[in-house]
């Protein structure tokens, strides 16, 4: 693989607090790097060190087959996107994106090729001539991806780029930024804390917490293998049930249930035994007339439902602990009723209950 | 229910019986009052006020009396440099204390403080200071240069320049203070932007930090202004208007001609004069700042 960013034993420390610990990335040439978690977990501190925004306390950043760990931001071949657009506000949208490009003195044609070839690309040509606070926020935002895009650079770095805008424009601009990907090409790295951005763009996931990588792989991967109960919980919304139970043989025993493991991989191949947790997401349970042809089943009372419109999610309880079903939105369900549930532990996860890695 | 709207007039009694004070006092006070003074500048009123019509004899008189022109030019010296050097000085103090440095509020509370003392303390100390016989001057001398001057007090063509210093060390700390409020304001985001573009720290302050500031600047330039124009007691304080008639002030030629002069139609002419200047400026900057706004909706 070509490596377009290179992040090696990355420490990074304010005072006492460690915020990066030992941490190394490589990012492929074209590649679409999301790094998701909660806040808190590093995430944005690692991109504004790629950035050059903050200085590392040990460890090397390469771009591009570069070092350039104290190299200044301009230098590094880097456009950023800010969360907040920080847009200058009283430069019309031509002269935000041609400041940068005027202050490195670039030749006047080049710099209007590069603003037409921007416009055109994000569609903002009508309003080269407004200042940002006569835009909408979608439209700064298309602006503030503009003056990422005429520095003309390899690497696209993007700091929650959608967490100011309203749930529709999130998900038409998600979808734009998705085909200025496959159009350009560039490497982008993406800050997220929400799982639907990082699912849908990214070609590959990491999962950070605190200020480590949890788990570095394809969006179905993560979802369908997490490597532990932390990444299992995070992803899926509404997110994955857990049962606290063990391991005996070949069957899980939770409360007064054997749950056959028939059809679970084991990650080291052989099947394990002890004490460990059950995970299985609200979309892998089965209802209705394809319950029969699950390997266990199970009659619970419904204690609530959340209709969604497109799903309907049943809360109930398994064996104790709390449990979560989604339904198809057109179920006729009724709270108190009783409810039969298949379960296929082909597609669930298995935790330790102590290292809580994936078994 | 109601057949007809009801009267405008009558709505939200308690708020306009409570603004009812504030409307006499501005009416009585401010309008009658500047009116009344207006009127009376074109009297002979000596030690009472005389309905006595002069035209426009006070106004030639002040503007052949020596005392008055000094005064005028003092404040325009006092005035335009008062106003560049405080805006650069306190904008320069801010952005240094924006630095994320240690002790910052300590620093920020020293700067401040002048700004805590009354004109006429900071006259007087800066009077002392000033002094050749105990202050900078001697202090210098002392440390074995003997030839070392610096006395503004005492020389007639810069003592304007030596109560300029006092301002300064007075003013500052506020405009320090707003501007460093104005500094805070600006998202950290926008810097970072800058950073990525490469655009060095001062052209960011110069040209996307300072003006995306106005407001704060605006509200500065205000309180800066009307310091300056009734800028008394501190020349009553360090100078006494001297030597000789070197650092008069108009706000100084009125209270004399009013209440040591007995020449009170004098004293109005004065300050109608400088109403008239205040007006000249405040006014067009008022159209060309509140009367665009329709525009920008």
């Amino acid at each position: 693989m070509n490596k377009s960013v290179e992040i090696k034993n990355l420490d990074l420390e304010f005072g006492a607090v460690k915020v990066l610990q030992n941490l190394n990335l490589d990012i492929g040439k074209g590649e679409f790097l999301v790094l998701l978690g909660s806040s808190g977990c590093g995430k944005s501190t690692l991109l504004n060190c790629i950035a050059g925004l903050l200085d590392v306390t040990a460890g090397q950043i390469h771009i591009n087959d570069k070092n350039v760990t104290w190299a200044e931001p301009s230098e590094r071949g880097i456009g950023m996107v800010f969360q907040s657009y920080a847009l200058y506000p009283q430069m019309n949208v031509e002269g935000n994106l041609s400041f940068g490009l005027k202050n490195a003195k670039l030749p006047k044609d080049e710099i209007a090729k590069r603003i037409k070839r921007a416009s055109e690309i994000l569609q903002i040509e009508p309003l080269l001539k407004r200042k940002p606070a006569a835009l909408s926020g979608g439209q700064r935002q298309r602006v503030a991806i503009g003056r990422a895009l005429v520095r003309d650079v390899d690497v696209f770095l993007f700091d929650e780029p959608l967490s100011n805008l309203d749930a529709k424009l999130r998900a038409d601009l998600r979808v734009e930024i998705k085909r200025l990907h496959q159009n350009l090409g560039n490497t982008m790295v993406y800050v997220t804390h929400d799982q639907i951005e990082a699912m849908t763009l990214a070609d590959r996931i990491a999962i950070m917490r605190g200020g480590q990588i949890m788990q570095l792989d394809s969006p179905e991967e993560i979802y369908g293998r997490p490597v532990n109960k932390y990444v299992a919980g995070f992803i899926g919304s509404p997110s994955m049930n857990f049962l606290e139970g063990r391991i005996e043989g070949d069957v899980f025993l939770v409360g007064d249930l054997a749950i056959p493991l028939a059809g679970y991989e084991f990650a080291s191949g052989n099947a394990v035994s002890g004490e460990a947790s059950l995970g299985i997401r609200p979309e892998h349970v089965v209802t209705g007339e394809l319950v029969g042809n699950a390997p266990f089943q199970i009659d619970i009372d419904v204690s609530l439902i959340e209709p969604t419109g497109s799903d309907t999610l049943v809360d109930c309880e398994v064996a104790g602990h709390p449990f979560r079903v989604r339904m198809d939105g057109q179920a006729k369900i009724k709270v108190g009723e009783r409810l039969r549930l298949g379960l296929d532990l082909s597609k669930a996860s298995l935790f330790d209950k102590t290292s809580e890695l994936r078994l | 229910m109601a057949d007809a709207r009801p009267s405008q007039l009558f709505r939200n009694k308690s708020a306009k019986i409570a603004a009812i004070p504030m409307i006499v006092t501005a009416l009585f006070v401010f309008v009658g009052g500047t009116a009344w003074t207006i009127v009376y500048s074109f009297t002979k009123s000596g030690l009472l006020p005389r309905l006595k019509w002069v035209g426009l004899d006070q106004y030639e008189r002040l503007w052949s009396t020596k005392r008055w022109i000094v005064s005028i030019e003092n404040l325009m010296i006092y005035g335009l440099s008062m106003l560049v050097l405080v805006f650069v000085i306190g904008f320069i103090l801010a952005a240094l204390i924006d630095q994320k440095i240690r002790f910052e509020n300590t620093i920020r509370t020293v700067i401040l403080y002048p700004y805590a003392l009354s004109f006429v303390v900071t006259g007087l100390v800066w009077q002392w200071i000033l002094n050749p016989e105990f202050g900078i001057e001697s202090i210098v001398r002392s440390w074995g240069w003997e030839s070392f001057a610096f006395d503004p007090l005492y020389n007639a063509d810069i003592a304007i320049f030596g109560v300029l210093i006092a301002g300064l060390w007075q003013g500052s700390g506020l405009v320090m203070v707003l501007m460093l409020a104005g500094l805070r304001g600006i998202d950290q985001e926008v810097w970072k932007a800058a950073r990525v573009d490469g655009i060095p720290a001062w052209k960011t302050y110069i040209f996307i930090v300072i003006p995306m500031m106005r407001p704060v600047f605006i509200t500065t330039l205000v309180l800066v202004v009307t310091g300056i124009v009734k800028i008394y007691d501190l020349i009553v304080a360090q100078t006494g208007g001297g030597p000789g008639i070197s650092t008069e002030v108009p706000a100084k030629y009125v209270y004399d001609m009013m209440f040591q002069a007995n020449n009170l139609g004098q004293g109005f002419a004065a300050s109608t004069m400088m109403l008239l200047t205040v007006a000249l400026v405040v006014i067009p900057w008022a159209f060309l700042e509140f009367g665009g706004s329709k525009k920008r909706g």
